[in-house]
């Protein structure tokens, strides 16, 4: 890490809303020396986007700077005339986009979209590009340069956009979220090409991200983002070992612990729209410590340690433990232990193309069971499969010992009733032009005809997914992500189904919000009997959630057995390189109670307190 | 690898070729059935109920209305296909060269008004879509919504009213050919037929390129593009007008192949000596081989447009066209 003249320095940054002058960043101050990776961390809707955009002086539509200022080197962006923005723009500031299936154009070679972002003969840009295409692991030869966006994987479309933002050898680099939607090997890839180029070229960095773990492990300083406002900004040692404020503890608590020795716990309640932003600390109506104090003006920044400040009325104050449920949900297997889904020798494909071979599966009736594998393992596939969704498949499916027909169509009402399926987007799974009582009663009416108690039907369901009576009248937009995910939990629970597939449900959905859908379908496990199906990428999760796991690698399962055995005890090769991959830190024991206070506590402390409030 | 692409590309060019013959032939047997083979004889039908034995016995005979429906229909596709359709009823010339002439008037006609209409209405699209919400893209959103809703007779004659007749004295109102000239000689007479198909066909391609300009604006690569700090134009001719340009080609398509059949109430409008106007008076004639022949080439025309619209769709898109 360099001491020089910080390369960036953002003071007082205020970008407000337009028409509706509300503020989306205020008051943000920060600075990036050359070399320091700075990661911003928030959740959904907590500005961080806005800021990485106005770093490279561009508003979204829709927004515009109000005041504050913004300095890269040494020329202040908001006093640039447009053209000099645009030198700005590539040469001194670079972009690296979160999705660059979308970012790369699909109609331009990746030599056309490389080369563009340089000035200069012909011959001096091409082997710019080549060189930089060689530095982050790529081909650079003339074959892989004519290529377009689509020939490209996943993993080299986003070294192809580090590479485009390396080409003109900025001073700071801006990254949104360039890893999310990556498989956990090809994001280790990425995230060790990007330090290795900012090291390369002493280049300051922001990485922008929702992941705590992957910031923990990539960033040397860590700014948390609350409702537009940095909240905590200290090195990375610091801010986890010592999170001053309590958003931060919450929202470290709340990502999912690697080796499931710690609870992972949601944060309650919904973080506020810029539109109806509380009077005092933004924080407040979600904090555990919040007094009238903290409603009356939002705090201002306190210094804690080196480097280390905190928005916060309570900074000195220790958080309360939290005291959760014991981690690994358990199993309600019956004595009886009969299978509920049976897969024997199963195939499937689409057209030619076979995804899915040889998998022999039994998931007993009351367990959790984990398919776990990256893009392109057939888990989607398999999981269709057994909803009746993909049909071009061969071999045995029987569900309580009776094969069920490859297509939905052809399986009997009672077949499908005891199946039911929740999509990995809430998002689009959602009818937007229906209520949610119409959304849940729709299973119901499709496999049971019209009935009499849709009333306590719609309520009972609402009920399980923990939502309120009132959400039956509302449509999915005035829900968030995780009411509307709750919704489609809520609708696939109202015809009573045995077992529940459980498609990626937490992957569209902050870290904060994917805890609590855990805890949901582990009680729900418990209280129900549920027999689950869950389907992730994320290794953390598997081991927090789920009592046996199946790990798919291209189209077979490579590994199959007990959580606990299976990740303290790899024996497949793929499994240790997932598990190498995936990026994980520990926390101070002090934030949380450990599993015994835990098991033991029997009183309600103040955060389930909270929680239930929430809910 | 390009040579595995382009054959790609050329299997889909084949089958969607193919699939253009089988439209014709569709068509033929409609056109077929709808002049020939419906109960009636259709020879009695052309010369009216004053004909003389003999005149309708040489007239079946020349129309091969002896013998069973498929054997008539076949001996009239074969003479189809040998680009011998018969001898014009009305002007006892061969049907080829009665109407070649007038199939060269309208493409002069039509290629004028492509011509000017295609990249017009891409231009004033874009334009359109990048100047969203100021005044000049609601005023263009007012104006083609109104050209769109009028049928292009009545923005015929209120051209004819403003530039020729009422309000200016520019251009003639109808089209006189002196014999000997070709249509092209005189092009102030080509201004005003021109005009109305161009203002009638312009109106959806402007609409469609806004529209598409806009989402392709608002894309993230786009965003990309000018984050990478490139000049608006590039950010515009090399980023988003390539994405846009494949399905605004499926419109214009459309538009084209519209035009032959707007081009006949155009022609009729301003007594253009084409194809449109022939197709009138030769179905005021009954002359059964100019008519039958015309829908035929109409509808190849129809099947050629699409044919080439769906070829620049594939070039626009890299997918496809590198799909192997």
């Amino acid at each position: 890490m360099s001491t020089g003249a910080p390369t960036l320095v953002v003071e007082e940054l205020k970008i407000i809303g337009v028409p509706s002058m509300a503020a989306i960043i205020d008051e943000l101050s920060v600075e990036v020396r050359p070399g320091e990776i700075l990661g911003v961390v928030g959740e959904s809707g907590s500005g961080k986007t806005t800021l990485g955009l106005a770093l490279l002086n561009y508003c979204k539509e829709g927004t515009k700077v109000d005041g504050g200022s913004v300095t890269v080197g040494d020329k202040e962006l908001a006093g640039l005339h447009w053209r000099q923005v645009r030198e700005l723009r590539g040469r001194t500031v670079a972009y690296i986009p979160q999705s660059p299936a979308s970012a790369l154009n699909p109609a331009l070679r990746i030599r056309t979209q490389l080369a563009e972002c340089l000035a200069g003969d012909h011959e001096t840009v091409l082997n710019r590009v080549r060189e930089v295409l060689r530095e982050v692991a790529l081909p650079d030869d003339d074959a892989f340069l004519r290529r377009y966006p689509h020939q490209l994987s996943g993993g080299q479309q986003q070294r192809v956009a580090v590479a485009m933002a390396f080409t003109a050898r900025p001073a700071l680099i801006v990254m949104d979220e360039p890893t999310t939607g990556l498989d956990v090997s090809t994001q280790e890839h990425v995230l060790q090409t990007v330090r290795n180029m900012c090291k390369t070229y002493d280049c300051a960095a922001v990485y922008i991200s929702h992941d705590m773990a992957v910031v923990a492990e990539l960033a040397d300083r860590i700014a948390v983002m609350y409702s537009g406002r940095i909240v905590e900004i200290g090195s990375t040692a610091d801010v986890l070992a010592n999170p001053a404020h309590p958003y931060t503890a919450r929202l470290l608590l709340a990502v999912p612990d690697l080796e499931a020795k710690r609870p992972m716990v949601g944060i309650p309640g919904n973080a506020p729209s810029p539109l109806a932003r509380p009077q005092g600390c933004a924080f407040a109506p979600r904090c555990p410590l919040a007094d009238a104090g903290c409603t009356v003006a939002p705090p201002g920044v306190t210094d804690v340690g080196e480097r280390h400040s905190v928005r916060c009325f309570k900074a000195d104050t220790p958080l309360p433990a939290i005291a959760a449920q014991p981690n690994r949900a358990h199993s309600a297997r019956g004595a009886s232990g009969r299978p509920a889904i049976e897969i024997k020798a199963l195939k499937a494909g689409y057209g030619s193309n076979t995804v899915l071979q040889d998998i022999d599966l039994s998931v007993y009736t009351g367990d959790c069971v984990a398919l776990l594998g990256e893009s392109g393992s057939g888990k989607t596939t398999l999981s269709r499969c057994i909803a009746g969704l993909h049909h071009n498949f061969t071999g045995g499916l029987l569900l309580d010992g009776v094969p069920l027909a490859a297509s939905s169509f052809k399986r009997s009402k009672e077949q499908r009733r005891r199946v039911q399926y929740i999509f990995q987007n809430p998002y689009e799974s959602l009818n937007p032009r229906r209520t949610v009582e119409e959304l849940i009663l729709q299973p119901v009416i499709a496999v049971r005809g019209r009935v009499k108690n849709s009333r306590e039907i719609v309520g009972n369901a609402l009920e399980r997914a923990s939502l309120r009576p009132d959400h039956a009248l509302r449509y999915p937009d005035q829900l968030s992500g995780g009411e509307r995910q709750r919704v489609a939990i809520a609708r696939a629970l109202a015809t009573e189904p045995e077992v529940l597939i459980c498609d990626e449900i937490t992957s569209a959905l902050d870290v904060s919000v994917q805890s609590s859908l855990v805890d949901l379908l582990r009680s729900l496990q418990a209280e129900m009997g549920l027999t689950l199906l869950f389907i992730t990428h994320n290794i953390a999760l598997v081991r927090n959630i789920a009592q046996q796991v199946a790990v798919l690698e291209q189209g077979r399962i490579v590994e199959f057995g007990d959580v606990a055995n299976v990740f303290a005890n790899p024996q497949h090769d793929y499994t240790r390189s997932l598990m190498k991959a995936t990026p994980n830190f520990q926390l101070p024991s002090r934030l949380y109670a450990g599993p015994r206070t835990a098991a033991a506590g029997a009183g309600p402390t103040a955060a389930d307190e909270l929680q239930a409030r929430a809910l | 690898m390009t040579k595995a692409n382009a054959g790609g590309m050329r299997r889909l060019l084949l089958r969607r070729s193919l699939f253009g013959l089988f439209t014709l032939w569709v068509v033929s047997i409609v056109v077929f059935v709808a002049t020939q083979a419906l109960p009636g004889d259709a020879a009695q039908a052309i010369l009216g109920r004053e004909a003389t034995p003999e005149r309708l016995a040489a007239l079946r005979e020349q129309l091969h209305l002896g013998g069973t429906l498929p054997e008539q229909y076949f001996a009239w596709l074969g003479k189809l296909i040998t680009f011998n359709p018969g001898i014009s009823l009305a002007g006892g010339k061969p049907v080829v060269q009665t109407i070649a002439p007038m199939l060269l008037n309208s493409s002069v006609l039509m290629l004028c008004a492509a011509v000017i209409a295609i990249p017009l209405a891409v231009f004033i699209g874009t334009w359109s879509a990048l100047k969203k919400d100021t005044a000049v893209d609601h005023v263009t959103g007012v104006i083609t919504l109104v050209l769109a809703s009028l049928p292009e007779f009545v923005v015929g004659v209120l051209l004819v009213l403003l530039l020729a007749t009422g309000f200016l004295h520019l251009f003639p109102a109808v089209f006189v050919l002196i014999p000997g000239q070709q249509v092209w000689s005189n092009p102030a007479q080509l201004v005003l037929p021109v005009l109305t198909l161009v203002l009638a066909v312009s109106p959806y391609i402007i609409r469609i390129m806004r529209a598409t300009m806009l989402e392709v604006l608002d894309s993230q690569y786009v965003q990309q593009a000018r984050l990478k700090g490139l000049p608006e134009r590039t950010v515009i001719w090399r980023h988003a007008i390539p994405n846009a340009i494949g399905p605004v080609a499926q419109v214009v398509a459309l538009q084209l192949a519209w035009l032959i059949g707007g081009v006949v109430i155009v022609e009729y409008l301003f007594r253009f000596p084409g194809i449109g106007f022939q197709l009138i008076d030769a179905v005021t004639n009954r002359d059964l081989p100019v008519v039958q022949s015309l829908v035929i080439v109409i509808a190849l025309f129809y099947v050629v447009v699409n044919l080439f619209a769906d070829v620049v769709t594939l070039a626009a898109n890299p997918k496809v066209r590198t799909a192997q």
